[in-house]
C-alpha cells in the first residue's frame, strides 16, 4: 500500500511530540510493508538523517526550520510554507501514481491533505495530535486556524485522535460525529533509551551530586507555554518545599513563558531549587529521565503527552494532570486536576518521603506501558485505511 | 470414625456444617493533605466526607442491605429449627460503629447470641495484622476484644480466628498457650495435599488446639460465585447445593466460612441469596443433617490427623497469602512506620492518640494500597474507597505523620 504522509516535522528538527509520533508511526507502518512518501515543508537540512524505510520529500527551498516551528513559528511564515507545501503535493501527485491513502497530521497539513484528496480521489485520514484549543491552553485560540481544522475534519474520510479526550473535544468543539473518529494512542520506542552512552553519566552533575545527598529530583518536560500548566507546577513546588526542602526541580523545554517562569521561581523563593535546561534532545534528553526521581506532567490541556510515556519506560514515579490524554494509558500514577496546587504538593511530598511509593509507581507505570506499542498504533491505522477502502 | 449428633430426627450418624460469618467494618481514613498534618487529628470522621469514605453512610448502607436482613433471616431460622446453629466473629471496630450509629443492630446480634446457638469466635479487636508485627500489641487487642465481647454478650470466645483467617504454626502455638480449644483456618489444597478439609485436625506443635478448615469450594460457591451469570451452575438452587454438600463422606464436617456481608452486600437481595440460604438450611436439616458451632464440632469430632502450616495461609485470593495486605513496598513501609510508633505512642498514655493509632492498624488500610488488581487497566477489580492504591497510601502517610507530630507534641508538653 502506498501512503502519502503529510507531516510538518521529523526528529531531530522537531518542536515536540508531533515529529516523534509521525516518525515512529511511519516506521511502524513501513515495518508492515507500507510504502511511505513523507512530505516535509522545509528544505533538506545539513544534519538531516536519511531514512531507509520511507521516501522523504522536501516541499520548499526554505532552509530555516525554526520559522516553521509547529508551535512557535509566526503564522505568516507558516502560511507561506503551507502554500509551498500544497504546490509540492500537487506536483507530487501529477508525477506519481495516486496513493491508496493520504494521511495528514494536524492543521498544518490539512489543507494540503484536502487538496490532495480532491486531485487524486484517494481517501483522506486526518490525524489530530493537538487542536488549536489545546495549543491555546484552555483559551479559544486563533479562529483562522479553527476554520482550517474544521474544514480538514469535515473533508476527511476518517479521523484519528491521539486520545479519547481529544476525540471528545473534536466531537464537542468541531461538531464531528463520534463514529467518524478512532482513538489511536501514541507509544514510545524503547530502543531510544537503550543506547550505550559513551561516557559515564555526567550531564547533570549538579543534580546528581544533590541526589547523592538525598535530594529528590523532580522533572517536567515540555514547551514552556501556558498549555503545560507550569505556573501551577511552580506554585506546587514552592508549597511542597515549605514542608520538605530536599527537592530539586528541573524544568526542561523552551518557550514564550520562559522568562515569566524564571521570575516566578524567584518570586516564590525557590529559584535555587529550579533548573531551567532549555530544549533537550539526544543524550541530555535520555539522561533527564534517568536522573528524575519523579516526573510531573501538569498540563492544562494535553492531547496525549508523550514525555510521560517516556518517563514510564524509564521507570519513574509519575504524577499527571487529569487533563493529559496519556492518563488514559497510564493508570499507576498520581492524578490531579492541573489547578490543584495543594494536591500536587501533597503528591510530591509523599513521593519524596517514601521510597516504597516511588518504586511501586515506577513499576506500575512501566507495566502500563506494556499495553501500548507503535506496532499496535500502526495496526490501528491500517484498519482505518481499510475502512476507507484502501487495500494493500 | 463415625459419630453421632443430635438432630431433629433423633440420634444418628450425620454430616454437620459449621457455618461461620465474619462481621467487620473498618474506620476508613478520610482524604487529607500534607497541609493537615499537625492541624487536623480527626482522621476517620469528617462532615465533608465524600461518599466513598463516609464511614457512617457506608455503615447505614451495609446495615440496610446486609446486617438487618441477614440477622432477621438468621433469627427466623433459629426460631424455626431448634437444631440450627452457627457462629460469628464480630470486630471491635464494627461494634464501635454499631454503638455510635445503630444500637438496635447491636441488640439484634445480642438476641441471636442469647439463643445459645450462636457462638462468638475470638479475634483482634481491630481486625489487625498485629500478630505479624508485635506480639505484645496483638495480645492486647485480643484481650480488648475478649473484654468487649464478655461485656456485651456475656460469653468468652473458646475458638480463635486471626485477621483474614491468617494462620501459621506459630499462631497455633500461641492459641494453645492462650488456652483456646481451636482455630479457624483455610483448608488450602497445597497444605492439605490429599486430605479433606471436612475433618477436624490437630494443630502442629500444640497439645490442645484443633483446626477447623474452611471448605473453600463450597464456601466460595456462595460467597463469590452465587450471582455470577458466567458460572456454569448459575442460577444455583438450594437442592443442587445441598446435593453437593451431601456428596461428602457420611461423617463429614463441612466448614462454610464467609463474610457476613456476602448476604445482601456482595450478593444482592435480588439475586435471591436470602431465600437460597433459608432453603439450604431447611433442606439440610430435613435430610437429617446437622449444624454445629465450632466448639460443638471440636467436642464431637476427634482430630483425624495433624496439620502444619509453617508459612502463613489466609483465605484471600488465589495466592491464599498476605500479599493483598503486605505484598508491595508501600504496604510494608506503611505498616513498619505504624508499628515503629508502638512504644512512643503507648508511652504518651494519651487515650485518644492510642485509640487512633490502633484504628490505623485495621488491615483494610493496607488492603486499599494493594496494586495487584490495579494492573491491566482493570480498575473495577480494585475494591477500595480511594481512586488508586497510591492515593490510599498518600492519605495514610499523612496521617502517620500527624500521629508522629502528636507524639512529639506530647513529649514536648511533658518536658
Amino acid at each position: 500500500m502506498r501512503i502519502l504522509m503529510l507531516g510538518w516535522e521529523l526528529p531531530p528538527h522537531n518542536s515536540g511530540g508531533l515529529g516523534v509520533a509521525c516518525y515512529e508511526l511511519s516506521r511502524a507502518l513501513a515495518n508492515q510493508g507500507m510504502h511511505i512518501s513523507f512530505v516535509l515543508p522545509h528544505a533538506k537540512q545539513p544534519d538531516e538523517p536519511s531514512h531507509d524505510f520511507m521516501d522523504v520529500h522536501h516541499a520548499s527551498p526554505l532552509t530555516s526550520t525554526s520559522d516553521l516551528n509547529a508551535y512557535t513559528g509566526s503564522l505568516d511564515a507558516i502560511r507561506a510554507a503551507q502554500k509551498h507545501y500544497q504546490r509540492y503535493v500537487t506536483h507530487f501527485l501529477s508525477s506519481e501514481e495516486p496513493p491508496q491513502v493520504i494521511h495528514a497530521h494536524d492543521w498544518l497539513t490539512f489543507e494540503a491533505g484536502v487538496h490532495a484528496k480532491e486531485l487524486s480521489g484517494s481517501p483522506l485520514i486526518a490525524h489530530v495530535h493537538a487542536t488549536e484549543y489545546d495549543r491555546a491552553g484552555g483559551q479559544s485560540g486563533n479562529p483562522y486556524i479553527h476554520e482550517i481544522e474544521q474544514h480538514g475534519l469535515l473533508m476527511a474520510d476518517r479521523i484519528i485522535a491521539v486520545s479519547q479526550a481529544t476525540k471528545n473535544l473534536i466531537v464537542e468543539k468541531y461538531s464531528i460525529p463520534s463514529d467518524k473518529i478512532e482513538v489511536v494512542h501514541n507509544s514510545v520506542n524503547e530502543d531510544d533509551f537503550t543506547q550505550d552512552e559513551a561516557s559515564t553519566k555526567t550531564l547533570y552533575t549538579y543534580a546528581r551530586s544533590l541526589q547523592a545527598e538525598g535530594t529528590i529530583v523532580v522533572v517536567t518536560v515540555g514547551r514552556l507555554t501556558i498549555q503545560k500548566g507550569l505556573a501551577y507546577f511552580l506554585q506546587a513546588a514552592a508549597k511542597a518545599t515549605e514542608r520538605y526542602d530536599k527537592f530539586l526541580f528541573i524544568v526542561a523545554g523552551d518557550g514564550e513563558q520562559c522568562q515569566e517562569l524564571v521570575r516566578m521561581s524567584a518570586d516564590y523563593g525557590i529559584a535555587d531549587k529550579v533548573l531551567f535546561t532549555g530544549f533537550v534532545r539526544g543524550r541530555a534528553w535520555r539522561e533527564l529521565y534517568d536522573v528524575a526521581d519523579i516526573f510531573v506532567m501538569n498540563s492544562v490541556s494535553e492531547p496525549f503527552g508523550l514525555t510521560a510515556l517516556e518517563a514510564a519506560v524509564q521507570h519513574t514515579a509519575i504524577s499527571l494532570s487529569h487533563q493529559s490524554g496519556v492518563s488514559e494509558v497510564l493508570k499507576n500514577v498520581f492524578k490531579h486536576n492541573y489547578w490543584e496546587i495543594d494536591r500536587l504538593a501533597d503528591e510530591l511530598i509523599a513521593m519524596a518521603t517514601s521510597e516504597g511509593l516511588r518504586q511501586e509507581l515506577a513499576d506500575g507505570s512501566q507495566r502500563d506501558f506494556q499495553h501500548v506499542s507503535w506496532q499496535r498504533a500502526a495496526d490501528q491505522c491500517l484498519s482505518q485505511y481499510k475502512l476507507v477502502g484502501a487495500h494493500a | 470414625m463415625p459419630i453421632t449428633v443430635q438432630t431433629g430426627r433423633g440420634s444418628r450418624m450425620s454430616r454437620s456444617i459449621v457455618f461461620y460469618l465474619h462481621v467487620h467494618q473498618p474506620w476508613r481514613v478520610q482524604p487529607n493533605s500534607v497541609f493537615d498534618t499537625g492541624v487536623k487529628h480527626d482522621y476517620f470522621d469528617d462532615a465533608s466526607a465524600n461518599e466513598r469514605t463516609d464511614n457512617e453512610a457506608i455503615f447505614h448502607k451495609v446495615a440496610a442491605k446486609s446486617y438487618w436482613p441477614m440477622t432477621t433471616v438468621l433469627e427466623k431460622l433459629l426460631g424455626e429449627y431448634p437444631h440450627f446453629a452457627f457462629s460469628i466473629s464480630i470486630t471491635g471496630t464494627f461494634i464501635e460503629q454499631c454503638e455510635k450509629w445503630d444500637i438496635e443492630l447491636l441488640r439484634q446480634f445480642q438476641k441471636l447470641v442469647a439463643t445459645g446457638r450462636v457462638e462468638i469466635v475470638g479475634e483482634t479487636y481491630h481486625h489487625s495484622l498485629a500478630f505479624f508485627y508485635s506480639r505484645f500489641e496483638f495480645e492486647k487487642q485480643v484481650l480488648m476484644h475478649r473484654e468487649k465481647i464478655q461485656q456485651l454478650f456475656g460469653v468468652r470466645p473458646r475458638v480463635f480466628r486471626n485477621t483474614e483467617l491468617s494462620y501459621n504454626d506459630e499462631l497455633g502455638q500461641w492459641a494453645d498457650s492462650a488456652g483456646y480449644d481451636g482455630v479457624l483456618a483455610e483448608g488450602w489444597g497445597p497444605v492439605l495435599g490429599h486430605r479433606s478439609p471436612n475433618y477436624v485436625y490437630q494443630a502442629a506443635h500444640t497439645s490442645r488446639v484443633k483446626l477447623l478448615l474452611k471448605n473453600y469450594r463450597l464456601s466460595d460457591d456462595i460467597a463469590f460465585r452465587f450471582s455470577n451469570r458466567e458460572w456454569s451452575e448459575w442460577p444455583l438452587k438450594a437442592n443442587t447445593y445441598v446435593s453437593w454438600l451431601e456428596a461428602s463422606d457420611d461423617d463429614a464436617l463441612i466448614n462454610l466460612f464467609m463474610d457476613f456481608e456476602t448476604f445482601g452486600e456482595h450478593q444482592w437481595e435480588d439475586t435471591g441469596i436470602f431465600e437460597f440460604f433459608a432453603d439450604v438450611v431447611g433442606s439440610w436439616i430435613a435430610a437429617g443433617n446437622a449444624f454445629v458451632t465450632p466448639s460443638q464440632a471440636l467436642r464431637l469430632y476427634a482430630p483425624r490427623d495433624e496439620v502444619s502450616m509453617p508459612h502463613t495461609v489466609t483465605w484471600a485470593d488465589s495466592e491464599r497469602d498476605l500479599s493483598a495486605w503486605l505484598g508491595n513496598r508501600m504496604q510494608t513501609e506503611a505498616m513498619s512506620y505504624l508499628y515503629d510508633l508502638e512504644a512512643s505512642v503507648l508511652r504518651t498514655g494519651d487515650e485518644q492518640l492510642i485509640a487512633d493509632w490502633r484504628l490505623l492498624q485495621t488491615s483494610d488500610h493496607a488492603y486499599y494500597m494493594c496494586t495487584k488488581w490495579f494492573n491491566d487497566g482493570d480498575v473495577h477489580a480494585y475494591f477500595s474507597p480511594y481512586k488508586s492504591p497510591y492515593d490510599a497510601f498518600l492519605y495514610y502517610l499523612n496521617v502517620i505523620r500527624d500521629v508522629r507530630w502528636r507524639v512529639s507534641e506530647h513529649h514536648k508538653a511533658v518536658l
